[in-house]
């Protein structure tokens, strides 16, 4: 018995160490970092060192103190925020059309196309922002191709000017950008104006929406094409033999269906969207206006370039707490699903054993009813 | 005659698809490809414009950025690549060697700890799998600054250990292998134990040549995954000569190394980053595809 406890734990050894000092310990490293005001030099775990325990001040600071760092941790929120407003919906949306497109069995060559869907999902973020910043320069091929429309494509990536005040400007008499409204622009919570809660995604985050969705689609589409293969055939077949339009079917019959899959999408995408980085980092810095600024950026900004480590720790744990979130909300789903699936089963069999007694105990020839 | 035409859906729509009218069939049929043409031009042309790019000269990709046929057409830009004016081929190489050491620790480490998960009766071998479980959900952007004090604190930051130990094991990766082995039938194993084989012996030679689809599964997951990491690189290293490539491309965008409009350059540089992970795609395209709906219907 004791043989057999050493060699499992020799198999699971590497694992089990590499995962607990490098993922494991360092969290609670970074929690200690988090109430602290360590500025990179010396170790923070030094007891004679600088670094003094300032309990929740970090927090506080990005929490709940009016002044310059709850302004900057409130703007990468709402930043967030309206990114993962935009991306969730548009990748799902999309991954689910393009799924749609690729599943129609009457087509050739469909594997070409759904390799062509797929295939940004598995290159580098880096690689494919750098190849987006091209795209979409002043003069760049996007704003070309909408010029030859007669659409005159903005700078993209100085354009710092909130997209629902945009459309505010263009479909209402306010001038919502040449002259904001007072009480818009002198009101305001949590360190910013109503006019900043309200701006919508700068032009310049749109780029970034408009990569991610992009790239992203094809991992859903292929969870898409995966739930649109177990829909068998028969039920379409019989919706079809009901009359229904092909718009009908989608609506009634292939979407109730995908509903877990969709779920699962979305939490996913939700999860996903509150932890870009990379983009940011290579398209914009935060820039325009901090516009672009996300938590995850502006928590690797305040460490390593400002050598704030304690608040970019905790900005970091604040991240932590969103995204743990998504996730108990996604795992409570699945499992309250499975346990649901689990009670149904359960149900079933003791109806089969009730009905089976019934059968053993009456006499033959009586109809047990169909299960 | 074009009204009686007009009218027939209608109708037509009651009955079996089967039965729908030729033109209408290939109505559809049409739509359908054009749709999906409209989308493969919105996947596929940001790709050709690259490569288009890659071939022009500076002024030719900002004046004509749209045209795909480089005019004049020059080498230039990968020239530079590996003229020894940038310091490329230390990022290839820092890539290559990065991505080989992890691939490999991990397909090791990861089928190890999956066989011990699945198979091997151990004291504590529920806890471990629960905690496997929690870890799988820590987003990747939180562990940067954990990360950092680690790798600092055991005196090993700014080093090629640093990029690679930290990745040698991954959560997602045992799951996956603990998967396929809870897949297998256990018999095999069992004659090989009856034989005398200890069980490093009976893991080696009989249990892992089974699993080659598991493994080519991981082996995948671990080279894209670590060809294209760039969080854990950024705080890892800071020495240019431990740049990899994703590190160099995004240094090399902002403009640090005199680049910044040089798009073929830059384009180029983007390119070779994606090749092998596209190669890597386009061989194994099938498991990836299954691989990446099997990992998220159980994810």
């Amino acid at each position: 018995m004791k043989a057999r406890n050493l060699t499992g734990w020799l198999f699971v050894a590497p694992a089990v160490i590499i995962l607990v000092t490098f993922l494991v310990a360092p969290i609670f490293m970074a929690l200690w970092v988090s109430v602290t005001n360590w500025n990179g030099l010396g170790s923070p775990f030094d007891a004679g060192g600088q670094t003094e325990f300032v309990g929740l001040e970090n927090y506080q600071a990005l929490l709940f103190e009016p002044g310059l760092n709850r302004d900057l941790f409130m703007t990468s929120l709402r930043n967030n925020f309206f990114y993962v407003l935009f991306v969730v919906p548009l990748q799902t949306v999309l991954a689910l059309t393009l799924a749609l497109a690729v599943n129609q069995r009457f087509l050739k060559g469909r594997g070409f196309f759904r390799t062509a869907f797929y295939f940004p999902s598995v290159t580098s973020a880096v690689a494919i922002s750098v190849v987006f910043l091209f795209l979409f320069q002043n003069r760049g091929v996007v704003n070309t191709i909408l010029g030859n429309i007669g659409i005159q494509g903005p700078a993209w990536f100085s354009d710092a000017r909130g997209v629902f005040h945009i459309w505010f400007e263009n479909l209402t008499p306010v001038n919502m950008i040449s002259d904001p409204p007072t009480w818009a622009t002198q009101t305001g919570f949590l360190g910013l104006t109503v006019y900043d809660w309200t701006a919508g995604p700068s032009v310049a985050m749109t780029t970034i929406i408009m990569l991610v969705t992009w790239t992203t689609a094809g991992t859903f589409m292929l969870m898409f094409i995966a739930a649109l293969q177990d829909i068998s055939g028969e039920v379409e077949e019989a919706a079809m033999v009901d009359g229904t339009t092909g718009w009908q079917k989608l609506r009634y019959v292939v979407i109730p269906m995908l509903k877990p899959t969709l779920f699962l999408v979305i939490t996913l995408g939700l999860i996903g969207t509150w932890q870009v980085f990379d983009q940011v980092y290579v398209m914009s810095q935060g820039a325009p206006a901090n516009t672009t600024l996300t938590p995850a950026f502006l928590s690797y900004r305040e460490s390593f370039l400002n050598f704030a480590y304690g608040r970019g720790a905790a900005m970091a744990f604040l991240l932590f707490a969103i995204i743990i979130f998504f996730t108990l909300v996604q795992r409570w789903f699945l499992r309250d699903k499975d346990a649901i699936a689990e009670k149904k089963a359960a149900k079933a069999q003791r109806k089969r054993a009730q009905a089976a007694a019934a059968a053993a105990g009456a006499t033959a020839g009586t109809p047990t009813g169909s299960v | 005659m074009s009204t009686t035409i007009d009218k027939a859906p209608s109708t037509a729509a009651q009955i079996q698809d089967a039965n729908q009218p030729r033109w209408k069939r290939m109505g559809k049929r049409w739509a359908g490809y054009g749709i999906l043409i409209f989308f493969a031009l919105i996947y596929l042309y940001p790709f050709m414009i690259q490569i288009a790019t890659s071939f022009k000269t500076d002024a030719d990709a900002v004046a004509n950025p749209t045209s795909l046929v480089p005019d004049p057409f020059t080498m230039r830009a990968w020239e530079r690549l590996f003229d020894g004016t940038l310091p490329f081929p230390t990022w290839l190489g820092n890539s290559i060697v990065v991505t080989l050491c992890v691939t490999v620790g991990r397909v090791f480490f990861n089928s190890l700890a999956g066989y011990a998960l699945s198979r091997l009766k151990f004291r504590g071998r529920e806890f471990l799998f629960l905690a496997l479980l929690a870890i799988m959900s820590v987003p990747g952007v939180v562990l940067l600054i954990p990360r950092f004090l680690v790798l600092r604190e055991l005196g090993i930051w700014n080093t090629y250990y640093a990029m690679i130990i930290p990745l040698l094991v991954d959560a997602a990766g045992i799951f996956i292998m603990k998967q396929f082995f809870d897949s297998i039938p256990i018999s095999i194993e069992e004659a090989a134990r009856i034989d005398g084989a200890g069980t490093f012996r009976t893991f080696w030679s009989v249990v892992l040549p089974m699993a080659v689809p598991a493994l080519v599964t991981v082996t995948i997951l671990s080279f894209q995954g670590s060809w294209n990491e760039f969080t854990h690189f950024l705080i890892a290293v800071q020495s240019p000569e431990l740049f990899t490539l994703t590190l160099g491309l995004a240094q090399l965008t902002s403009g640090q190394l005199g680049s910044g409009q040089q798009f073929p350059l830059t384009l180029a540089a983007a390119l070779l980053t994606t090749i092998p992970v596209a190669i890597m795609f386009f061989i194994f395209q099938k498991r990836i595809v299954r691989g990446a709906s099997e990992g998220a219907v159980k994810g």
